[in-house]
């Protein structure tokens, strides 16, 4: 980092934030060449922000080093808006990784969306994760998180004339808009308590926050969680989420159970640990509850789709991520009780890396399987081995890896490292009730997965002819598919991430 | 052979099954594609097999006989450093028979499917589940780190839900635009058997993971030999009870103990010849040798305190298990063969876990035995019926029996009369197999090891001894329902024994007259090593 000039100045480290920039520039880009491209020429839009997504991926390269930070104060303490260390390189990872496969897994049906506006919206959110888990003060923190949001409104509403998607994107919006508000509130209390934003010092200020406005600063810190709980559906402010990742095209459903989520996770992550240390003995046995409460509802909820309803595929994809961030908070909820959270916390980034592939996997077959069958039932997946033998394999294997069950190898271990976390700070209690909703969602998944390999419903006559899956389509299974076999069979790849300290 | 030899050909053992499977779902190469797809795969799967018991008998053949307490050919690599697993392999007396009796059955149920495909869906997915299903097995009997061992017990459960459910059944398939009520009822009625199987046996394994890794974070490893050098001094009482609590009640659903067995008769009745054949031989033996290898050594004082429990409800499972075989057994009650058997096997992996809970070197040694005398005597026993099934087209034994008996005997000699034997081996003769284990069993017990209850173990012997009697009278009336008997006006002389037939089994009846004549054979083996898991040095 060089030094520009002295003073307030800050210097701007172009190569740390470089991955978000080439997002957002791209994203631009795409919005702007929209106008000036003909009908056929349409799908290059495409292509271009597949081409970003790269990009961006690549640069992420020379950071490997995980030592940048840039718009660092430069009077008095040492403190930095923008950090790329080795949690914001995992996340970022992810959330680029996670927004690639949903290009690719949107790249086949264009005609059925405005292409300049979903290229752009969809950069633009990925382009706001990528720099949340890079952000270090509460501002920064609370714009990266309404630039995912934002744009993703209007990805579940992009279907036009489609009354369910509207409904979809309105419950949506209400949801996440009383989140932020909440969260603004919280988060100016905890500025009015502390006099700052930035994280380490929000600690710092905590543990020596004057007595009469401690009251305020607790208040700020409550309000300013409960705004995340809001944003990551977890149980009680989950209801939002079945409705609107089955009314979303989806593309935009998978991109929000999985880039979305990390994205808030990051967050909160970054808001407990960092910021709200000095609380932990507060947030931490919350945390533990609601990880109870989620994971049951979602799990049960799960538990309780019927295969012959409409969308109940997506439905229950939806209800069982709600489940999966159930387990993410476990971890989380552990930070709070050990002193040295650097296991924890790369126990959650273990599992989300685990979750994102499988998860983004399974809904690119869901998508496959969209194309034949427009209702989207469980139902449809009946004896999918004898009409695509390789998707189903894909999908069982995917499942099971959800489930946690040979051979889905990383998906065991990565419920092993989560409930190791629990078992190590204490929460024998949590370990349990975790232990009986991995039953429960043993029994969803692996009920799918036997009907994959069903035999065919002797009555049901003439099958539809098989239709070749587009090329985009298969490559993102295929490409989930090989990253989670390699996983398997090297685990340490990501749970290298549970033995040390991250930040 | 030395032990860098003994070390491959333990991993090949593991390895080769699983490249198999893939190699399975592969074309045949030119040259092996033999009179069309569906033989070459079959042939594939017994060459395959046969390889693994070649290794395995070679293993056998290279072990150190003098040494059998110590852990051989080991291998020992760092896995995934972040949870501390490591790739831990290695056999010892207690291991080295059920992995030979794991890859003879295999191979002989490999060797049956050849000649006599199970109806179902392409034998390729049926030869690969085959071969999964034999390196998981493999893989519990030769790790020695508590993760993979998980790991491998729960990687047998995907491979036998599909082989029950897809294989198995009444041998009618359902097929054309019309079935029959009947069949569809019955194909549900496979497929519940099959779910019910996976979810009874996940439900106990994710208890047993909490216990494993209760252990292995107290212990600070899942090493284990380390643990059981350590012999639980490493863990506080408690931590020791509840982690035999979660992990044994795993085990007990898998070997299976009463009252958790009720998943066992439906997935026998269910399984084609071959299932039953592993999940009797092989898959039950999965609890027993974890209780064995894992609740014994690792924490001595939890297996104290639980070891009177296991015995009572061991001996509940001995008597529920042949008075329900009495009770399928009888005229009119519509019993049906495979059932029979299932229950059987729950009495008789109830004589296993009296041996283990007696904690003592006798009584251990017994359970190890029983494992494998069931293991040849109850495969041989589900093979036999799969050919009266096959014969007769029913294992209902009043469609099979009607009024004066099926008389086997009369209509295909050779097979009467080695039902009769494997229903004399089974019923504990002495000079054969099924003798020693449970003989061992209930002497463990008239002398169970210091701080159990004497008495109550008198209790649990006596018991266990009028069982023995139960298991005679049913086995003897089924052999009398099924061989003898009028053979009536119309004789129509069934195929007796085929060559292949004979081929299958005769490995098996020779294996139950060697161990019972020549049971020190055996014994010799788990001994030093059973010592020194009790903790005796």
């Amino acid at each position: 980092m060089t030094e520009l000039a002295g003073g307030l100045v800050q210097s701007v480290d172009w190569l740390a934030v470089a991955p978000p920039t080439i997002l957002a520039v791209v994203a631009l880009a795409v919005l702007v060449a929209d106008l000036f491209t003909d009908e056929a020429r349409k799908p290059l839009l495409g292509w271009a922000a597949v081409g970003g997504l790269v990009l961006a991926g690549l640069a992420l390269l020379p950071l490997l080093n995980g030592d940048r930070s840039t718009f660092c104060l430069t009077t008095g303490a040492h403190n930095c808006s923008y950090v790329a260390d080795h949690f914001t390189l995992a996340i970022q990872l992810l959330v680029i990784g996670g927004a690639l496969l949903t290009a690719l897994l949107s790249l086949h049906n264009q005609d059925r969306l405005p292409p300049g506006e979903f290229w752009f919206l969809l950069l633009s959110s990925a382009a706001g994760a990528a720099l949340l888990p890079a952000s270090r003060d509460l501002a920064t923190l609370v714009v990266a998180l309404e630039v995912v949001s934002l744009p993703s409104f209007a990805l579940v509403g992009l279907r036009r004339g489609d009354r369910l998607s509207s409904e979809a994107a309105l419950k949506f919006f209400l949801s996440s808009v009383t989140a932020t508000a909440v969260m603004l509130l919280g988060v100016s209390f905890v500025y009015a308590a502390t006099g700052t934003l930035h994280l380490t010092a929000v600690a710092d200020g905590l543990s020596h926050a004057p007595a009469q406005l401690a009251t305020l600063a607790r208040t700020g810190a409550v309000l300013t969680l409960v705004g995340f709980a809001f944003k990551l559906a977890v149980a009680p402010f989950h209801f939002w989420v079945p409705d609107t990742y089955a009314g979303a095209p989806l593309p935009v459903a998978a991109y929000l159970s999985v880039v979305g989520k990390a994205a808030g996770f990051s967050g909160l992550i970054l808001v407990t640990v960092i910021g709200f240390r000095p609380y932990g003995d507060v947030w931490g046995p919350a945390l533990a509850v609601l990880a109870a409460l989620t994971m049951s509802v979602g799990n049960v909820a799960a538990l309780r789709q019927r295969p012959e309803q409409a969308r109940s595929a997506v439905r229950l994809l939806a209800w069982s991520s709600i489940g999966q961030a159930g387990y993410l908070l476990v971890p989380l909820a552990a930070a709070g009780y050990v002193s040295d959270q650097g296991h924890q916390i790369g126990a959650t980034v273990s599992y989300a890396l685990m979750y994102a592939v499988v998860n983004l996997g399974a809904f690119g077959v869901a998508a496959l399987v969209l194309r034949s069958h427009a209702l989207n039932r469980i139902a449809d997946y009946r004896a999918l081995y004898a009409r695509r033998p390789l998707a189903a394999l894909a999908l069982a294997f995917f499942l099971l890896c959800l489930a946690g069950l040979p051979p889905g190898i990383i998906g065991l271990f990565a419920k092993v490292v989560v409930f190791s976390s629990a078992v190590d700070a204490g929460l024998g209690w949590l370990a349990v009730i975790m232990a009986v909703n991995v039953v429960i969602a043993l029994y969803y998944y692996l009920r799918w997965t036997a009907l994959l390999f069903a035999r065919p419903e002797p009555a049901a006559g003439e099958a539809a002819p098989v239709v070749r899956a587009p090329a985009s389509l298969t490559a993102a299974i295929a490409a989930a598919a090989v990253v989670g076999v390699a996983l398997s069979g090297a685990p340490q790849l990501v749970l290298r991430f549970a033995s040390g300290s991250l930040f | 052979m030395n032990d860098t030899a003994l070390q491959y050909a333990l991993v090949a053992l593991v390895v080769l099954p699983l490249l198999g499977a893939i190699g399975a779902l592969l074309p045949a190469p030119p040259g092996l594609k033999g009179r069309d797809p569906d033989q070459a795969v079959l042939r594939h799967g017994v060459s395959v097999t046969g390889a693994v018991l070649l290794l395995s008998i070679m293993l056998a053949a290279g072990f150190d006989y003098g040494h059998s307490a110590r852990m051989q050919g080991t291998t020992d690599l760092s896995w995934i450093p972040a949870l501390h697993i490591r790739i831990h392999l290695g056999v010892d007396g207690v291991s080295l028979p059920l992995i030979v009796l794991t890859a003879l059955l295999t191979f002989l149920c490999a060797l049956h499917a050849y000649f006599k495909m199970p109806e179902g869906p392409t034998p390729k997915a049926f030869v690969a589940l085959l071969l999964v299903l034999e390196a998981g097995t493999l893989g519990t009997f030769a790790v020695l780190d508590l993760m993979l061992f998980f790991l491998a017990f729960e990687m047998v459960l995907i491979p036998m839900y599909f082989l029950i459910a897809r294989w198995g059944g009444e041998g009618s398939p359902v097929s054309g635009h019309h079935p029959s009520e009947e069949a569809l009822r019955a194909r549900s009625r496979v497929d519940r058997a099959a779910f019910r199987f996976i979810l009874y046996t996940l439900l106990g394994s994710v208890v047993m993971l909490l216990g494993l890794l209760l252990i292995g974070l107290k212990a600070g490893t899942f090493d284990m030999v380390a643990l059981a050098t350590d012999n639980g001094s490493k863990l506080s009482h408690s931590t020791q009870i509840i982690a035999v609590l979660a992990i044994g009640l795993g085990l007990a659903v898998k070997a299976p103990m009463w009252p958790l067995h009720s998943w066992l008769p439906d997935a026998h009745t269910a399984a084609p010849t071959t299932g039953s054949v592993l999940l009797a031989g092989v898959l039950l033996k999965m609890g027993t040798y974890g209780l064995v290898r894992i609740v014994l050594p690792i924490a001595p004082q939890g297996a104290h305190f639980f070891a009177p429990y296991l015995a009572a409800f061991a001996v509940v499972g001995i008597l529920y298990g042949s008075l329900a075989c009495l009770a399928l057994g009888r005229k009119g009650s519509g019993g049906d063969l495979k059932r029979l058997i299932a229950y059987s096997s729950v009495g008789h992996m109830g004589f296993v876990l009296l041996g283990i809970a007696t904690l003592t070197p006798t009584g251990v040694n017994g359970a190890l035995f029983a494992n494998i005398a069931h293991g040849l005597i109850t495969g041989l026993l589900f093979f036999l019926v799969g050919a009266v099934k096959e014969r007769y087209g029913s294992t209902d034994l009043d469609q099979l029996a009607g009024d004066g008996g099926a008389a086997l005997y009369g209509t295909a000699p050779r097979l009467g009369g080695l039902l009769a034997f494997g229903a004399v081996a089974s019923l504990g003769l002495p000079g054969l197999a099924g003798f020693w284990g449970e003989m061992l069993a209930m002497f463990g017990s008239f002398h169970p090891a210091a701080g159990l209850s004497r008495p109550a173990y008198l209790t649990f012997m006596a018991l266990a001894a009028f069982g023995t009697l139960l298991t005679a009278a049913y086995l003897l009336g089924v052999v009398r329902r099924v061989c003898m008997g009028d053979r009536g006006a119309e004789t129509v002389r069934l195929a007796d024994v085929r060559g292949f037939e004979f081929a299958t089994w005769s490995p098996l009846v020779a294996l139950t007259v060697l161990a019972g004549l020549w049971p020190a054979a055996l014994l010799g083996l788990t001994d030093p090593a059973v010592r020194t898991l009790l903790g005796g040095h």
